[in-house]
């Protein structure tokens, strides 16, 4: 596969291309759902190809072909395009400098996802919906797996050779139950389901089937539990939630294509700015964020990124001030800052961009329980159920699955349809305790959309609960 | 349609099969601060197969057409579905029925190359005469192949131009929106100079007062409320699981609310049937305010007793049949004559990050963007910081609530995806804004 790589880049290059990388990846994802005991959906899907990229100018030219045999075309025809580009162009394109890599990188497994029988797998879905239904009032249960699994050549005009073979797997389930103006639902592991690198001992750890009841009669309750009113109070989220918060308002905030307006029209902007890295006060002394690619068994961890950059920890967020960001070569060397190592595609028919790794928060000395005991008047609030943020990241409102009024340390009656809004930095900076120990997990987001045309990431995000002090919750239109 | 009968060759009389193959290049030219950064195109085929033993059935896609790789595609996907229950809801094949292709084709748009794409850009970034410009040119051009064992087949061509972005001063941003199936279309010129003066009038924006106000949404607004309408409204799926606000027959809106989808109208963008090769026509959402359907695949169809309407797609199964050649119906008003009729309200360019609170209600959260304006006394008045809203579009589009349709129907661009929405300029009684986007 190196030589269809190797030629996709000469090709490139003997088209005029000041630089060129190329891609061949060939992968295999095996999607279940399962609805109500029966399987809803069973879907495998095989892609192959090279995508190779050309630096012309100011301008990246990209060209991707599932013919394997065209690759020295497909390497002439992104050095074509891009130099089309000079037509509207700007500053050439300055690239940092990394280590020239030949190496190969192999996520760690015990279980290989695609050596479990289907039927295994179709048997533990139709066993947890089937507890969720057993349960009255729950109308819709549904349980999904997905595993991922993906080689990829990397080749550049520099000299790198990398191969990596990447394993991920993930899933889980939610009960909904239906009331005469209303649907409520409950998820597990988290929305979405959770995903993680590695095999199906991923699966198996999360133990699917010790939570379906508990989950289902959430679910029902919720239909008669008393709405969140709005108010001004202290908030306590879940660590799945946390994550989220994090994801949205940290880390597309710290991307450096953002920040420099390469995204602009579509994503958008950061409210961060170049030269307030270093002193812009993001949140309380508890902010400790890192973006580390490297963390064993989080959803975004890889050894290279794909452009080979070798994949590092960086520092994001020191006690509250912000010190770094997610970056590749050419957005680093605008920025003056080293490579990050967090350009990544999605699969060989795009171009690669700067993505999440693991952009997590480090973990506090505290407890959930803790926190709830140390809470005179509050809310705890579990489970995404909605994310909006505006276009610089910084006004966000979410809902989530289902709340617990918090009252002199203890947690009272069930709230539902909770929602909470802020701005980031004020929010960040009301953190006033934080969970750590086996309350910290590397939480996975699987459906992380950005770029034109679109592309989904995998990102992780490690947390634990965490109190916000003075949040307005219960906002509904 | 070769590739698309050699699959079902292999697959013989082992199961029901269906398989669609579709063909093309998609290239898209992506431009900030003025420059083209990001081009990018590729090509190929996507293979996409169905098989049925007796209603178990899987699906499998693939890029490989080499035909060992399909040969083992095909037995892998008739092993996978040995090993299922039996869907019992299995609707089996569409029969064999006639597919007209509507010709939303234009073969310079399908060949178009990367200097083509780049000329309307260049257009875009010099309408702002110095302004920061950044968004996107989009060319596809695409055949697309269904065959199935029953014998039924169908194909269709298509191609789609798409421009879509911003100018910037450095305190606010202004969009500007156009879609067709000829690049030759698009006028780059004019879409970038509207986007320019969004952004210029924008300038220096104020807090307005969180609350209910009267708006004015322009066409790219308009098409963020359809797209929710459609995806989990007007949805047989969650119609049949009751997760769906319609219900069939009732008086849900106001009387001046048309909405449908129909991919044979002459300014529609696609092909003529889904991914099961059901054949589309036109399908009525709403007639006079009146609820009368939702999309439906074979499978919906069946569950509830009707006929499907041709709206199955890869992940139906999920997220149910979803319309995207979707119609809102215009007015007589010229966009001046909607914002003189109001006394004092908001004018709203695009919303962004928009999000379903619960979809039985159609309780949406999310914020404006990119020219956000106050109306006062029947003229724009001043700009606005962008405003976060929290609003059931049900609600917002309910009797009495649609105060005028404008006379500029067109494809707009929501956040989610350009081309399948033909909507008017829409002025409402009401829209619920709860907060600043700056605090």
């Amino acid at each position: 596969m190196f030589d269809y790589a190797t030629a996709a880049v000469e090709g490139a290059l003997a088209a005029g291309a000041a630089y060129a990388d190329a891609r061949v990846v060939v992968s295999k994802t095996e999607t279940i759902n399962v609805q109500n005991q029966a399987v809803q959906s069973l879907d495998r899907t095989e892609q192959a190809g090279v995508g190779v990229r050309a630096l012309f100018g100011s301008s990246w030219g990209f060209y991707a072909t599932a013919d394997l045999g065209s690759a020295q075309r497909a390497g002439e025809r992104a050095a074509e395009i891009a130099r089309a580009s000079a037509l509207v162009p700007g500053d050439p394109m300055q690239f940092a400098d990394v280590p020239i890599v030949e190496d190969d990188y192999e996520t760690p497994y015990q279980e290989d996802p695609f050596s479990i029988s289907l039927s295994e797998k179709v048997d533990l879905l139709i066993g947890v919906t089937r507890t969720m239904q057993e349960v009255e009032g729950i109308a819709i249960a549904t349980g999904n797996l997905t595993f991922y699994d993906t080689d990829k050549w990397f080749v550049s005009s520099q000299g790198h050779r990398i191969h990596q073979h990447l394993v991920e797997s993930g899933g889980g389930y939610d009960a909904t139950a239906l009331g005469e103006r209303e649907s409520q639902r409950r998820s597990y592991p988290q929305s979405f389901g959770q995903y993680e690198t590695g095999g199906y001992e991923v699966i198996r750890k999360w133990d699917f089937a010790g939570h379906a009841g508990r989950i289902a009669e959430e679910a029902a309750a919720l239909l008669t539990a008393d709405e969140m009113d709005e108010q001004e109070t202290d908030l306590i989220l879940e660590g799945s939630q946390l994550a989220l918060q994090i994801h949205e308002s940290v880390g597309h905030a710290i991307e450096l294509d953002r920040i420099l307006g390469w995204e602009a029209a579509f994503a958008g902007t950061s409210h961060l700015q170049l030269p307030k890295l270093g002193s812009f006060t993001f949140g309380s002394e508890l902010m400790n964020i890192t973006a580390d690619a490297t963390l064993p068994g989080a959803l975004g961890t890889f050894g290279y990124d794909d452009e080979g950059t070798k994949a590092q920890r960086v520092d994001i967020v020191d006690a509250g001030t912000w010190v770094g960001v997610l970056s590749g070569r050419d957005s680093a060397a605008i920025a003056e800052l080293p490579p990050g190592g967090m350009v990544r595609a999605d699969g060989y028919n795009r171009l690669p961009m700067v993505r999440m790794t693991n952009v997590g928060l480090l973990p506090g000395d505290s407890s959930l329980d803790e926190i709830v005991a140390e809470t005179k008047r509050g809310v705890y609030m579990a489970t995404n159920r909605s994310w909006s943020i505006d276009d610089k990241r910084l006004n966000f409102q979410f809902g989530t699955e289902i709340a617990w009024e918090v009252k002199d340390g203890k947690l009272g009656r069930m709230l539902k349809n909770p929602t909470y809004t802020g701005i980031g930095p004020a929010f960040w900076a009301s953190l006033d305790m934080l969970a750590g120990g086996d309350e910290w997990i590397h939480w996975g987001t699987p459906n992380c959309g950005k770029g034109q045309p679109m592309q989904v990431a995998h990102t992780g995000h490690s947390a634990a609960p965490g109190r916000f002090t003075n949040v307005r919750v219960g906002v509904r239109g | 349609m070769q590739l698309a009968e050699a699959v079902l060759g292999l697959v013989g009389r082992r199961a029901e099969a269906e398989v669609v193959v579709s063909s093309g290049t998609l290239s898209l030219t992506r431009f900030a601060n003025s420059f083209i950064h990001q081009n990018v195109a590729e090509e190929g085929d996507a293979i996409g197969l169905r098989v049925s033993l007796d209603g178990r059935v899987a699906t499998a896609k693939t890029t490989a057409t080499e035909p060992n790789a399909l040969a083992a595609f095909v037995d892998h996907a008739l092993a996978t579905a040995a090993m299922q229950p039996v869907d019992e809801d299995w609707p089996g094949l569409v029969e064999p029925t006639s597919t007209e292709d509507p010709g939303h084709v234009d073969e310079a748009t399908f060949d178009a190359s990367p200097t083509d794409r780049a000329a309307v850009v260049k257009d875009f970034v010099d309408a702002g005469d110095g302004l920061l410009a950044a968004g996107f040119c989009q060319t596809e051009g695409h055949s697309v192949s269904f065959a199935n064992t029953a014998g039924h087949t169908a194909r269709g061509r298509y191609s789609t131009a798409i421009l879509d972005g911003i100018h910037q001063t450095g305190t606010s941003a202004g969009t500007g929106h156009a879609a067709s199936v000829a690049l030759g279309d698009l006028d780059g010129s004019a879409v970038g100079a509207l986007a320019a003066q969004r952004a210029v009038e924008s300038a220096t924006p104020f807090d307005a007062k969180p609350g209910e106000y009267e708006v004015v949404l322009a066409p790219e607004a308009v098409g963020t409320i359809a797209v929710f309408l459609a995806f989990y409204g007007f949805n047989g799926k969650a119609l049949e699981e009751k997760q769906s606000f319609v219900k069939l027959g009732e008086q849900q809106f106001d009387e001046r609310f048309q909405m449908w989808d129909d991919v044979t109208d002459a300014r529609a963008m696609g092909i003529a049937f889904d991914t099961e090769g059901t054949p589309k026509g036109r399908t009525d959402f709403v007639v006079d305010g009146v609820t009368r359907g939702v999309a439906h695949s074979r499978k919906t169809a069946k569950r509830l007793g009707v006929a499907s309407t041709g709206h199955h797609h890869p992940g139906a199964e999920g997220w149910g049949p979803i319309a995207t050649n979707v119609f809102v119906g215009g007015g007589a008003s010229p966009v001046g004559d909607l914002i003189a009729g109001v006394e004092r309200g908001i004018y709203v360019s695009t919303f962004n990050y928009c999000r379903i609170l619960d979809p039985k209600t159609m309780v949406v959260t999310g914020l404006t963007r990119n020219g956000t304006f106050m109306i006062e006394n029947g003229r724009i008045t001043d700009a606005v910081t962008n405003l976060r809203f929290t609003q059931s579009f049900v609600d917002a589009l309910g009797e009495g609530r649609i105060l005028g349709l404008g006379d500029d129907a067109r494809f707009a661009d929501s956040e989610f995806a350009p081309g399948i929405m033909y909507v008017p300029t829409m002025r409402l009684a009401s829209w619920n804004f709860t907060g600043g986007a700056g605090g």
